[in-house]
């Protein structure tokens, strides 16, 4: 009898166990309800019918026969475009605990079909790289209780502030003060800045609960966070509102968004906490930003000023840029000059091994007010995979080489210097901003960190869910279709994030207590950090300890 | 910790009251060393004039003595006045201190004609010099002021019995100000430079506690390229050098001290008369800010006394005394000793936001607080 063969077998064909997650469906749980397949956002699981031969026999009337069963189960789906992301969104509807993906602990072979019609893997996330970074190793051990007394976190007065914006020299502020010269404004925020995403890359739920948050953290728990918009604008109301304080509009190289800014700025109530002029991304260096068609929903064309449903990937450089001399002045200035100089302007990098040279540009221009450099472990909406993974330069390294490159010209208290990429990536979030500041940062900028903790973003490092590029977040946070944001309540993303604020705070003070700082921030304290590696010791210019 | 005594009068006195106020707060100590300041110098053997400056320090061997000697030949200094201590030689700890000295000099004469900028630069350059060369001789020689009217001692060992060596109770040695600390720096490893008070060009200052901010500080300071910012073997040496940045750097009065160290918060700046002023400058001085419990009193050339705190008054101090004769002292107890016969329910010890100045007519004390106006000559 020739077998008969139900499944088709090509060079492309995958099964459940060449797929990265696994979905375990129990059936004697299961209430055949239905829920985990309508909200699966990949459709990789179905219902499906199933006829199951079961022997018979009866010996004692030497009887052979076969009886059949049909049942109803869950299947998974082996195709890459139906491959599993392991969100779990599956296990979460479930009334029965009868459902949820594990992780495939083969070497699946799905990693050798990320490439389906010559299109190479993109996705939203950081870089895939699981396990304790530099910086969670980081330790403070410079403790001031044995030689003088004690500073207490809950009791004590903590100054948690820090400047954003360009610093005069004290002989030269003097100087314009007496003269009535132009002194570049300042703002005293709470370092912990929400880093730039997009209204787009974002839902509006998830922008506005963060907004929310932010402006409840500033007028009610007199917190001064700032969050920056990313690349894409805001909505008009807010550009006309008392909240623009508290936001960095962010221009990059697509200047989306800007033709609604620049069109309110005559009827803008206050000053925006900053311009963020977006040069480079941690976590894809000389690349521009992608919006891609899928989130390209009829408010976003609107807030954009394009066509509906079209890719927006924004250009690697600014269209201006002929030397990076040229572009940063020329862009600063016209953007102070913008803002009638009252707002600093600061340009975003990715970390590399060029910040140097950006650095000392900006230390000779009287307009710049800051540096944000992004490193490698930070997150994005959409890029491609192997920028995320492979592209890019660990923050740590970077931004101490850079602060000591101003300590050594004196300038360190000149042009603030923000971190940003990978700060939090295992919860450790106000450890790692502290490290950072510690080296020399002024502060640091938390993004994917906020999508986790304020809105419960299901992404990973090993490569959970990370679909933000193409609009589908089971959760509501970067997706643009109402059916799903939805499911994300604004309200409460905000109580989240003035629980992340006030947590972070009350973490920052008890770093800072017992090395005996409640003054200042203490930037640059690198007598305070250690860490059991010789190496990034050496490298970093800290204590080697064990 | 460690505690702190100046004393402050219109008649020169011997250093020895000073020692004995640091004997009377001797259980807060460890008595591991002796630093002591004198101002406004008189010598029993020699009439001192004020305009020659004085080079203070331990010559550890004959031959470096003989090396300080030529030095000051060849720059062109004329010496005038060689002090010898009457030495108990049997007391002192360590064994390598050939000459404690005292010399006053005159300057070079094609100093006549300049600025007073250039003769301060001209005697901190001599003072660093001298002292490179003691380190690059391994550190066979060790210069603490080369200024006119002061004489600065250091050394290891218990306060009152480091006065007994130089024999500093026989008066040959007076002066109208002198301030000391007792203890090594132990934060930072010993080293006789580590000893306060901190001399730069003039301005000296003291402290008892810890300034955990002092590696930020540093860091800023050394960036200044400005050649008597180094040393820094101790936490608190910033403290002097942050007010001669204050007072000689950028010429701001001394109560600007005070906003520089600890400045007010953001909400109390918002109800300070000259808040915006004040804000722009904790902003520019912001790598400057102290931190950690500290007292620091100082003086300055022309006599002027001063005491200030930390942001939470984490530190005692006291200062006592009547016209024509003031005490500051981290303990009580130091200001009795020094002025036994003052009225003491009129001492006043400085909350957190206090400056206090003895002025150089010392007829009475200044309590000046942070939120008072803020005297602005250049910036008004």
């Amino acid at each position: 009898m020739v077998s008969v063969r139900p499944v088709s077998v090509t060079p492309g064909s995958l099964t459940y166990s060449d797929i990265p997650w696994i979905i375990e469906h129990r059936e004697d749980r299961c209430t055949l309800c239905g829920h985990c397949t309508s909200v699966c956002p990949k459709n990789s699981i179905y219902l499906a019918h199933r006829r199951q031969r079961m022997p018979k026999l009866d010996i004692a009337n030497k009887n052979r026969g076969n009886e059949y069963r049909t049942f109803t189960g869950i299947r998974q789906k082996t195709t890459m475009a139906n491959a599993c992301i392991g969100c779990g969104m599956c296990s979460m509807v479930c009334p029965n605990e009868a459902i949820g993906p594990v992780p495939n602990t083969n070497e699946h072979r799905s990693l050798f079909f990320h490439n389906q019609k010559g299109e190479p893997r993109k996705r939203g996330g950081r870089r895939n790289a699981p396990g304790p970074t530099l910086l969670d190793r980081i330790l403070f051990d410079r403790i001031s209780m044995l030689t003088d007394p004690a500073l207490d976190a809950g009791r004590h007065e903590f100054n948690v502030t820090t400047t954003l914006g360009r610093v005069l020299a004290p002989e030269e502020f003097l100087k314009r003060t007496v003269s009535g010269g132009w002194i570049p404004p300042t703002r005293e925020i709470f370092p912990f800045v929400i880093g730039s995403m997009s209204f787009g890359a974002l839902s509006p739920n998830m922008w506005l609960g963060l907004l929310q948050g932010v402006a409840y953290c500033n007028e009610i728990l007199g917190i001064p966070v700032v969050m920056c918009t990313g690349e894409g604008g805001c909505p008009p109301w807010v550009l006309r509102s008392k909240y623009l304080k508290y936001l960095v509009l962010q221009i990059a190289s697509g200047y989306f968004g800007w033709d609604e800014i620049i069109r309110a700025i005559p009827e803008m109530q206050c000053d925006p906490a900053a311009i963020e002029i977006k040069y480079g991304q941690g976590a894809k260096p000389g690349d521009g930003g992608l919006l891609m068609w899928f989130k390209v929903s009829k408010m976003i064309a609107r807030l954009r000023g394009v066509p509906e449903g079209v890719d927006l990937p924004s250009p690697p450089v600014h269209q201006t840029l002929y030397s990076i001399e040229e572009s940063v002045m020329k862009m600063i200035q016209t953007l102070s000059m913008a803002f009638n100089h009252k707002v600093p302007v600061y340009p975003k990098i990715s970390a590399s091994t060029s910040s140097k040279s950006v650095l000392n540009n900006l230390v000779r221009n009287p307009y710049a007010g800051g540096l944000v450099i992004d490193g490698i472990d930070g997150g994005t909406g959409a890029a491609y995979n192997v920028s995320m993974d492979a592209t890019g330069h660990p923050i740590a390294s970077n931004v101490r080489e850079c602060y000591l490159d101003l300590v050594a010209q004196g300038k360190q208290n000149e042009i603030p210097i923000f971190a940003a990429g990978g700060i939090g990536k295992n919860g450790n979030v106000a450890q790692n901003g502290m490290a950072l500041i510690m080296l020399g940062a002024s502060g640091v900028h938390i993004g994917k960190y906020v999508m986790q903790a304020a809105a419960g973003c299901l992404g990973s490092e090993k490569n959970r869910c990370n679909v933000c590029n193409v609009g589908i977040c089971p959760k509501g946070i970067t997706s643009q279709n109402p059916k799903l944001y939805r499911r994300l309540d604004p309200d409460l993303v905000a109580e989240r994030v003035a629980d992340i604020i006030l947590s972070i705070q009350t973490e920052a003070k008890k770093i800072m207590a017992p090395l005996g700082r409640s003054q200042s921030l203490p930037i640059g304290m690198s007598d305070a950090l250690g860490i059991n590696d010789k190496d990034a010791a050496d490298r970093l210019q800290i204590k080697y300890v064990c | 910790m460690c505690r702190l005594a100046l004393k402050t009068a219109n008649e020169p006195f011997s250093p020895y009251t000073v020692l004995t106020a640091m004997e009377a707060m001797k259980e807060g100590y460890d008595g591991s060393g002796l630093g002591i300041l004198l101002r406004g110098m008189e010598f029993e053997d020699f009439k001192y004039n004020p305009k020659f400056p004085i080079l203070s320090g331990i010559a550890h061997s004959e031959k470096a003595w003989h090396r300080l000697d030529d030095f000051m030949e060849s720059r062109g200094y004329d010496l005038k006045y060689d002090h010898k201590f009457a030495m108990r030689r049997d007391l002192i700890e360590s064994k390598d201190r050939f000459r404690y000295f005292v010399r006053a000099y005159r300057m070079p004469d094609h100093f006549s004609d300049s600025t007073q900028e250039a003769k301060d630069e001209e005697l901190m350059l001599t003072r660093l010099a001298l002292r490179k060369d003691g380190e690059e001789h391994g550190d066979d020689l060790t210069v603490y002021s080369f200024w006119p009217d002061v004489t600065v001692i250091k050394e290891v060992g218990w306060p009152l019995q480091v006065g007994d060596i130089l024999s500093l109770h026989d008066g040959q040695i007076k002066s109208r100000v002198c301030m000391a600390q007792g203890r090594q720096n132990t934060n930072y490893g010993i080293n006789l430079y580590a000893c306060h008070p901190f001399f730069l060009q003039g301005i000296a200052t003291m402290t008892n506690g810890e300034n955990t901010a002092f590696v930020p500080i540093r860091d800023w300071l050394l960036g200044k390229d400005f050649p008597g910012y180094m040393g820094y073997q101790s936490d608190s040496e910033v403290f002097a050098h942050i007010l001669h940045y204050t007072l000689k750097k950028l010429n701001l009065p001394l109560q600007a001290y005070k906003h520089i160290i600890t400045p007010l918060s953001t909400k109390e700046l918002a109800a300070h008369p000259q808040g915006e002023f004040l804000m722009g400058l904790r902003s520019v001085c912001r790598r400057l800010i102290i931190d950690g419990p500290n007292t620091v009193i100082g003086t300055l050339p022309d006599e002027t006394c001063l005491l200030v705190m930390d942001q939470k008054k984490m530190r005692p101090a006291t200062v006592g005394g009547r016209p024509g004769e003031w005490a500051i002292a981290s303990e009580m107890c130091g200001v009795d000793a020094m002025i036994p016969d003052r009225d003491p329910s009129l001492d006043f010890q400085p909350m957190r936001e206090h400056t206090i100045i003895v002025p150089p007519d010392r007829k009475e004390l200044t309590i000046w607080s942070q939120y008072d106006p803020y005297p602005l000559p250049q910036a008004a």
